[in-house]
Order: structure tokens, then C-alpha cells, then sequence
């Protein structure tokens, strides 16, 4: 009787450990993807909260019975950070013309939120952060190894669309209202480096969580300049110009990917980082702004 | 709660509760407590004083406190008033009113921080104005942050001060009216004291809910320690680099709502 219990109980969790809760992160980027997906998530186990367990079996089960027999191997899920959003999309649709049964599924968001799913356990088979420290933080958590650096990005003074204040560089910030990111994320640490190799004393209105909520800052007019990436000012399309400076050289953010260790198809996963590394997906990440590693 | 009298409470404990609704809000109650349940178990409880004395931490939480403590009063001052305008005033388009007041309960708070910075930004109707005329800039300070919660947080005390108005026996008002009192008088000495407990539990919501403010304040205010950066906005900072800072930033948050809130509660509310 009891065992009997147990062993449903057991079923109903490994059934709701398949329940895609990541994947509603997850960004499908096909028609089909959205089906597809939740078959990928279902063959593949991962430990989940066995809270949710009684919660979610009934809806795991009907989800899980129409596809269950897919094939698990051409879907690859890949999580990147937000400033790659373009790149990466580009660079999975010429890699899915290339490899027609294959399925890039991207997840996009800030690097460390990324880095803290994955480390909690969602499922995905490639990352690629927009620096080393937050790769770092999942090399160590054992959730992924040998990360390569594909690309680099640079800092840039955006300032509105025909420079009204005559900006040339960063001292000529002091005494002007001035968005950059906080230190806690990528582009923040950068600008930091960034200001204390120039020496200008400057002192910024607001820091703000990443670089997109730094660069709106600028689009509403409510700043006179912000630091941010090359990538992303390039991606405002001439609403704003970039001011390139020197001592961006001083705090270049090196881009890795890596494998993940839970990946579900590690074959196709190693080879779409393969294809980033190639000229085709370099020469994508090099009109997007993105400089070679 | 409020049982007067010695037979009402023993009526009330023999009552038993249905199971049709033991159930559901048992249910409910998992729901609510489990996610705090599980950052009490993720928080490193030794790191917990090193962090209690962190400048950074003791700054944010000290913004925190006092720019909700400064929107509750500012919604206070206003909100009642616009309260008794929707409860008792005789006008048309009331209901339009009514409408557009609670307009911040289901404006995404980014929106809210957004249209705050089209009239009070550098650009803005009044920002411009405000600049041109006395060379403040409102964004990216201290009262950007008071009035990004007092914009999401009065709808609350507008709403709950309107329906104790709406309950409150009119009666007491036309007898006071009818001594001689005032109209004012009438207010501040027979309307107030019987609305006083939906009032008070107005501002309580109120305070609770310009404390965890995040949306408005990001966008309107801006980030900066010290001067717009509150509790919730330094966790969120938290979150990117440091999970287990992130938990107990938290746990300080929660802990000091839960005690203010309560002792407000056991004090002055009556009303459930």
C-alpha cells in the first residue's frame, strides 16, 4: 500500500520535473517551436522542486502524451545574454538553413539572470555571457566547462543624435547629466574601469541595472549621455550617435560561450558553438559591432 | 476579532468552519507562506549581522523608510480629501473620476514612471517649467522617489478611505450639522473620528505598498545609493552579482514591514 503511494508519488514528480517551467522564459522562435519545445523539455529529466510536484503532474501529463515520441536530439536550447539578442538570432537562422532538421530555441536576458537559472537547474544546452566573471560563476557551480571566447565589446559614449553638446570623450562628461550601469552588472564594471583610467571626475545621475535600461535613459532625453556598448548603440538606429573614446580600450568585455553540462543534444549544441566561431557567425557578430575575440 | 460580548464569542467558537473553505484557504495560505519559507531557507544566516552593518544596506534601508513614510503622509493629505470628494461630493462624471483614480493600481509601475517623467522630466510640462522658472529638476532625486510612490501608493487610500466614508452613518454628520457645527467642524470632529479606522488601514496599505515600490522609482528616479536607491531597487542589484545578498536584503525588508506593520496593526486598527 504504501509502496504503492510512493511510487505514484515518485511518478507524479519525475512527470512534473519535465514540466517546462524554464522554458516559459523560453523565447520559441518558430511557429512549430512552441510544440516542439515542451516535446524537448519532456524527454529530458531535471530535477525541479518536488513542491510543485502534485501541482503540475495532471497538466504535465496532457501536455507531455500528444509528442512524447519525438525525436529528442535536433532541438538546441541556447541562452545568451541580452546585447547579443540580434546577433544570435541571425546567426541560428543560418545555422538552421545549414542543419535543416536542427531547432535553435533562444532564451535572451541579463547575463547573471541567466547564469542564476541555469545554475538553479533550467534546462538549456549552450550559454553565452557577455563576460567571463558571470561565466566563471557557472564553470564553478559545475554546470559548464571550457569556455571559449567568441567576441568582445566595447564601450561607447552615446549621446543624442547629432552630439548637441559637442561630446569628444569622457572628460567632457563632468558636469553633465550622465547614465551609466551599475557596478554589479558587466557594462557598469566596465564603465568604472573605463572612468578611473581617464581621471575625469564624474559622477553619474543614475546607475542603472543594465545597459538597455542605461541606453532609455538617453532615448527619453532625461540624460545628456550614457555609457554603453558599441552593440547597443549601434542597435538604437541613429536615434542616438556613438562617440568612441580611448580608454574603452581598457575595459574591452571578452564574450565566452560554452557548452552546457546538463545539455540534452551536446552534438548539434557543440556544433552551433561551432558555428559562431566560424567566419560566417563572426562576420554577423562584426556587423552587429561586436569585435573579434 | 471585534466581538462585543461575551455571547457572540461563544457562538463564534462553537461555530465550526466548513471544509468548503478550510480547504481552499489552507491552499492559499501554502501559497502565500511558502515562497518566504524558502528564502528563509536560502538566507546564510551568519552573514546576516556583517550585512546588518553594511553602510550601503543601512543607507537604502533608511531611504526606504522615510520616502514611504513621506508618500503615505503626501497621500494623506491629498487622498483623503479626494476620498471624500468621490463619497460624498455631488458632481458629474464622478464615476469618470473614481476610474482615473485607481488608473495607478493597473498601470504597469514602469508606465507609471514613464508618464511620471513626461511631466515632471526635464522635458516635461511642469519639469520645464520647474527648471526654467527655479532651477529644480525633479528625476533622478530623492523626491522623484516620493512621488513615484505616492503616484502608485494613494489609489490605495483613496479606495479604502472612500468606502469607509461610504459606510459611515450619515446621520452623525446632519446632527452635528443641525447643532450648529460647521461644515469643517463637521469633518475634522464627527466624519474623521468615525472613518479613522479605514483611514488608518488605508495608510497602512499604503506605506506597504510604496515600501516595496520598484518600477516607478527605477524609471522615474533613476539608481543612485544614498539618494534614490531603496530597498527593493538594491535587491534587485543584489540579484546580479550576489544571490545570498540579494536573500538577506530581503529578509531586512521583510522583516522590518512585517514588524512595523504589525505593531500599527495590534495599535490603532481595529478594522480587519
Amino acid at each position: 500500500m504504501s509502496t504503492a503511494a510512493a511510487r505514484i508519488t515518485a511518478a507524479l514528480a519525475r512527470t512534473a520535473s519535465r514540466l517546462p517551467l524554464a522554458a516559459a522564459l523560453i523565447t520559441p522562435r518558430r511557429s512549430r517551436g512552441a510544440a516542439s519545445t515542451r516535446a524537448r523539455r519532456c524527454a529530458a529529466t531535471r530535477p525541479l522542486a518536488a513542491a510543485v510536484a502534485l501541482a503540475t503532474a495532471l497538466l504535465a501529463l496532457t501536455a507531455c502524451a500528444p509528442d512524447a515520441e519525438e525525436d529528442a536530439d535536433n532541438t538546441v536550447t541556447v541562452f545568451a545574454a541580452a546585447s547579443l539578442t540580434k546577433a544570435f538570432t541571425l546567426i541560428a537562422d543560418q545555422f538552421e538553413e545549414e542543419h535543416p532538421r536542427a531547432g535553435i530555441v533562444l532564451n535572451f536576458g541579463g547575463s547573471s539572470t541567466l547564469a542564476t537559472q541555469i545554475t538553479e537547474g533550467a534546462p538549456g544546452d549552450v550559454f553565452a555571457a557577455a563576460d567571463e566573471t558571470t561565466m566563471a560563476g557557472v564553470v564553478d557551480a559545475g554546470a559548464a566547462a571550457d569556455p571559449e571566447t567568441f567576441a568582445r565589446n566595447q564601450l561607447v559614449i552615446a549621446v543624442p543624435e547629432g552630439n548637441p553638446e559637442g561630446i569628444t570623450g569622457l572628460h567632457d562628461l563632468v558636469g553633465l547629466l550622465v547614465a551609466v550601469c551599475a557596478e554589479e552588472v558587466p557594462c557598469g564594471a566596465a564603465a568604472r574601469t573605463a572612468i578611473e583610467a581617464s581621471g575625469a571626475s564624474i559622477t553619474p545621475s543614475t546607475y542603472e541595472p543594465d545597459v538597455k535600461a542605461t541606453l532609455a535613459k538617453l532615448a527619453i532625453n532625461q540624460v545628456d549621455a550614457a555609457l554603453v556598448y558599441r552593440t547597443d548603440a549601434m542597435a538604437a538606429h541613429g536615434a542616438v550617435d556613438a562617440v568612441e573614446f580611448p580608454e574603452s580600450d581598457s575595459a574591452v568585455n571578452a564574450y565566452p560561450i560554452a557548452l552546457l553540462d546538463e545539455a540534452t543534444s551536446p552534438n548539434l549544441a557543440a556544433e552551433f558553438i561551432a558555428h559562431v566561431q566560424s567566419d560566417a557567425g563572426q562576420a554577423v557578430l562584426e556587423a552587429e559591432g561586436f569585435q573579434r575575440p | 476579532m471585534s466581538t462585543g460580548n461575551a455571547l457572540s464569542a461563544k457562538r463564534v467558537r462553537r461555530r465550526r468552519v466548513p471544509a468548503a473553505l478550510l480547504a481552499p484557504a489552507v491552499i492559499g495560505l501554502a501559497f502565500l507562506i511558502l515562497p518566504l519559507a524558502g528564502l528563509l531557507a536560502r538566507a546564510p544566516w551568519t552573514e546576516l549581522p556583517a550585512r546588518l552593518a553594511e553602510p550601503e544596506m543601512l543607507a537604502a534601508l533608511r531611504l526606504s523608510l522615510l520616502t514611504a513614510t513621506a508618500a503615505t503622509a503626501l497621500s494623506l493629505l491629498f487622498g483623503v480629501p479626494i476620498a471624500w470628494l468621490l463619497a460624498r461630493g455631488e458632481f458629474p462624471g464622478r464615476s469618470v473620476l473614481r476610474a482615473l483614480v485607481t488608473v495607478p493600481l493597473v498601470l504597469p509601475p514602469v508606465v507609471g514612471g514613464v508618464a511620471l517623467l513626461l511631466v515632471f522630466g526635464r522635458n516635461g510640462i511642469v519639469g520645464s517649467w520647474l527648471y526654467e522658472r527655479f532651477d529644480i529638476t525633479i528625476p533622478f532625486s530623492t523626491t522623484a522617489v516620493v512621488l513615484a510612490m505616492t503616484f502608485v501608493s494613494m489609489p490605495f487610500l483613496v479606495v479604502s478611505v472612500e468606502g469607509a466614508l461610504r459606510g459611515a452613518d450619515l446621520r452623525f454628520e446632519e446632527a452635528a450639522a443641525t447643532l450648529g457645527a460647521g461644515r469643517w467642524t463637521v469633518f475634522t470632529h464627527v466624519t474623521l473620528p468615525m472613518v479613522a479606522p479605514g483611514v488608518l488601514a488605508g495608510a497602512v496599505l499604503c506605506w506597504a505598498r510604496a515600501l516595496g515600490e520598484f518600477g516607478a522609482t527605477i524609471t522615474f528616479a533613476g539608481n543612485f545609493p544614498g539618494r534614490t536607491q531603496t530597498m527593493p531597487l538594491a535587491v534587485y542589484l543584489a540579484l546580479q552579482s550576489d544571490l545570498e545578498a540579494a536573500i538577506v536584503l530581503s529578509l531586512i525588508l521583510l522583516a522590518v514591514s512585517v514588524i512595523v506593520l504589525a505593531s500599527l496593526r495590534e495599535r490603532w486598527t481595529a478594522a480587519p
